[in-house]
């Protein structure tokens, strides 16, 4: 199955593409239009402040042990009897998961929604050998049948609206025509129950791995991500080595945060709690679970106490949610498999800025992406950090750094820089342009495709000044 | 060397140094001080504005509005386990009604399909509930495996009424939950649902398309 192509690198065009698209643009305002308020409602009770300081806190603490409470998530699952196997990056993670399944001869593997297993493009890794990977999330499901990548980290088909759904179930699965929802929902459950049953193995995201018992939290809706892990005869589950939290007790107020701030729900339909395989007297649940972690650049954001910040997002989408250029040109614009602020944060690790160096720029940085994360990551920080690092003027930490570099765009702030710093220069240079404003450029490049071309004043702001205290003393 | 010893060996030798652990004031996830009758009133509005359903039985008569509640919802084939109180009170009042009752203590890959295709409703115990949000908590157990709560298209919970904590943070800190977690513990908050198709809500995706707390006081 080939899916739609959408890249980074053509970031500009995607976002020009999305802007006039009339359905996208409709698709998202409706989408989007809700979500503020309920996220806002679901924290009227809740001193907001202090549980984000809170939140903050917990991933702080787990990212300060990172590594000896991975050792101990390990110690602890592996007690509990869940076997955990390490991936270097998202590859080596496929490689695992595709030799896990053929193990057991599994031909067929239903899969709860993973971001992870996006980034790594598990299902194309499947496919090549020879296994089928069905998304069993109704979005992601859609998605798939769509063959599509998903548009939102929560809600993966919004940008779809009901009647390009009922055209994908009817062209996709031969259902009838219809623009019931329940009608589609049912019958979307009747296809899965099947798939359910005959898959051979499960896989699944993970939200919070917690060290100190050896437990993997999951939070959902549906059903289908309990399904997933339960009733095929081997679960999967696969991380990224930042979803650790140290104790069982930092679960609930990072859930807390995770459902309010994602959809504006108090609580999720499903919180479950998978602490190993089925044991010798119980009647269900997998017979073996697999814990994947995947470090897929992560070690390396790990390294800098600024980028740092970027691994404590706990992936509810509310900076999406919230961010104006998102809710405008949509998911699919950014080409990467985490779009938005928290993409064009992420991203750039995991990518290189030579393919990314557009996102950090995808912003207005007007801040609500950084004022409603949950955990607080500085995200508007971190885009000005990486605008840095893409001009050659960070740390060189990310890979790629450099890559907008300029020399014209240089030399002319290095020329302005030493006009600003030298006041006779300046002054005879500001009385210049006023007398030669009629010469200045109206095009200048991509800044004058929506603005107007800035004209030097006829008189200088310091021979205003001047004029208006002569005036005002006299 | 592994991936696994690479990983951990750079993430030690970090280039900024060790971090600071921060201390964690879990202070605004406590101390909501509602009364019991309160913590049930809570607990029944939020279940119930998520699409779950409550009904107050007696601790005496409980088994006798199962029985109505099986009449009006027409089903026939309910699952239900064995060894709990729950299950054998039950088994008890519907031994004489026109209900089928359908084993879970037995291998699931002997019963799957029955399970899937041919089964209208589960019955299980729950530990208790949180006010909070609404929540029920279940440790499914041999005798009431993970998937009665979730296969059949309805669930009913059976709840003591004096079992309803304040928060999740409570719950998990006055039981001792992380001295002794089981394979499997859920939160249960309604009904399955999704919003994926135009965010128009719609409930039994997968899981149980209704849910009924069945509340004993």
């Amino acid at each position: 199955m080939s899916v739609q192509e959408y890249t980074p690198q053509a970031f500009h065009r995607q976002a020009h593409d999305a802007l006039g698209n009339p359905q996208i643009r409709a698709n998202f305002r409706k989408a989007m239009g809700g979500l503020m308020d309920k996220r806002r409602e679901a924290f009227a009770e809740w001193d907001l402040e202090t549980l984000r300081e809170l939140g903050a806190n917990i991933r702080l603490r787990a990212l300060a042990r990172l590594p000896d409470l991975l050792e101990t998530l390990e110690t602890n699952c592996q007690a509990n009897g869940i076997q955990v196997h390490w991936a270097e990056d998202g590859d080596e993670a496929c490689r695992l998961i595709a030799k896990l399944c053929q193990e057991h001869g599994a031909k067929q593997v239903v899969k709860g929604k993973s971001m992870v297993s996006e980034e790594m493009h598990l299902n194309a890794y499947l496919e090549k050998a020879g296994i089928k990977a069905l998304e069993s999330d109704l979005g992601e499901y859609l998605v798939q049948l769509n063959e599509q990548t998903p548009s939102h980290i929560i809600m993966p088909a919004i940008h779809l609206n009901t009647d390009e759904i009922s055209t994908i179930l009817h062209d996709k699965t031969g259902l009838e025509r219809s623009r019931d929802v329940d009608f589609m929902t049912a019958a979307a459950r009747a296809q899965m129950r099947e798939r359910f049953m005959a898959a051979d193995v499960g896989i699944s995201g993970v939200n919070f791995a917690v060290a100190e018992t050896g437990t993997l939290c999951l939070v959902e809706n549906e059903g289908n991500g309990r399904m997933t892990t339960t009733v095929p005869t081997v679960h999967i589950a696969v991380t990224g080595i930042e979803k650790v939290v140290e104790h069982l007790r930092d679960v609930p107020p990072l859930y807390a945060l995770l459902s309010r701030s994602a959809t504006g729900q108090n609580v999720t339909t499903y919180f479950n709690m998978i602490g190993g395989p089925r044991k010798p007297n119980e009647h269900d649940g997998p017979r073996e679970v697999h814990l994947v972690l995947v470090d897929n650049g992560r070690s390396r954001i790990y390294q800098d106490n600024e980028l740092l910040d970027t691994l404590r997002c706990i992936r509810c989408g509310a900076c999406m949610n919230h961010c104006p250029v998102y809710t405008r040109v949509g998911g699919h614009s950014y080409g990467t498999t985490y779009p938005g602020p928290i993409g064009s944060i992420l991203m750039p690790h995991l990518m290189g800025l030579e393919a990314t160096k557009e996102l950090p720029s995808a912003s207005s940085l007007c801040g609500a992406c950084g004022e409603v994360c949950p955990v607080k990551i500085p995200i508007p920080d971190l885009l000005v950090r990486l605008r840095q690092e893409a001009v050659g003027e960070g740390r060189g930490n990310v890979p790629g750094a450099g890559v907008k570099r300029n020399r014209t765009e240089v030399a002319a702030w290095k020329g302005w820089q030493w006009l600003a710093t030298h006041p006779r220069a300046w002054r005879s240079g500001t009385v210049i342009a006023g007398k030669l404003r009629a010469l200045t450029p109206s095009k200048l490049g991509v800044w004058t495709e929506h603005r107007t071309a800035p004209k030097p004043a006829r008189t200088t702001l310091h021979a205003l000044i001047k004029r208006h205290r002569r005036e005002t003393n006299s | 060397m592994s991936a696994r010893d690479n990983i951990l060996r750079r993430l030690r030798q970090r280039e900024d140094g060790p971090l600071q652990a921060p201390k964690s004031d879990f202070g605004v996830m406590t101390g909501r001080g509602w009364s019991q009758e309160e913590r049930l009133a809570r607990f029944e509005r939020l279940i119930t504005s998520v699409h779950g359903e409550v009904q107050h039985v007696s601790r005496e008569n409980w088994t006798q509005s199962l029985i109505e509640l099986l009449k009006t919802k027409s089903i026939r084939r309910l699952a239900l386990g064995k060894t709990h109180p729950i299950a054998q009170e039950a088994r008890q009042a519907l031994a004489t009604a026109d209900i089928t009752l359908v084993d879970v203590d037995r291998p699931i890959e002997d019963w799957q399909r029955e399970q899937f295709e041919n089964v209208d409703a589960g019955l299980t115990s729950t530990g208790g509930a949180i006010a909070e949000t609404g929540s029920l908590w279940l440790w499914p157990t041999e005798d009431e495996p993970r998937l009665l709560s979730l296969v059949p298209p309805v669930h009913i919970a059976v709840l003591e009424a004096n079992r309803i904590e304040d928060t999740f943070y409570e719950l998990m800190v006055n039981l001792g939950w992380s001295k002794n977690m089981p394979t499997n513990a859920l939160l249960i908050s309604g009904p399955s649902k999704t919003a994926d198709i135009e965010q128009t809500l719609a409930y039994g995706v997968h899981g149980p398309k209704e849910l009924i707390v069945l509340v004993k006081n």
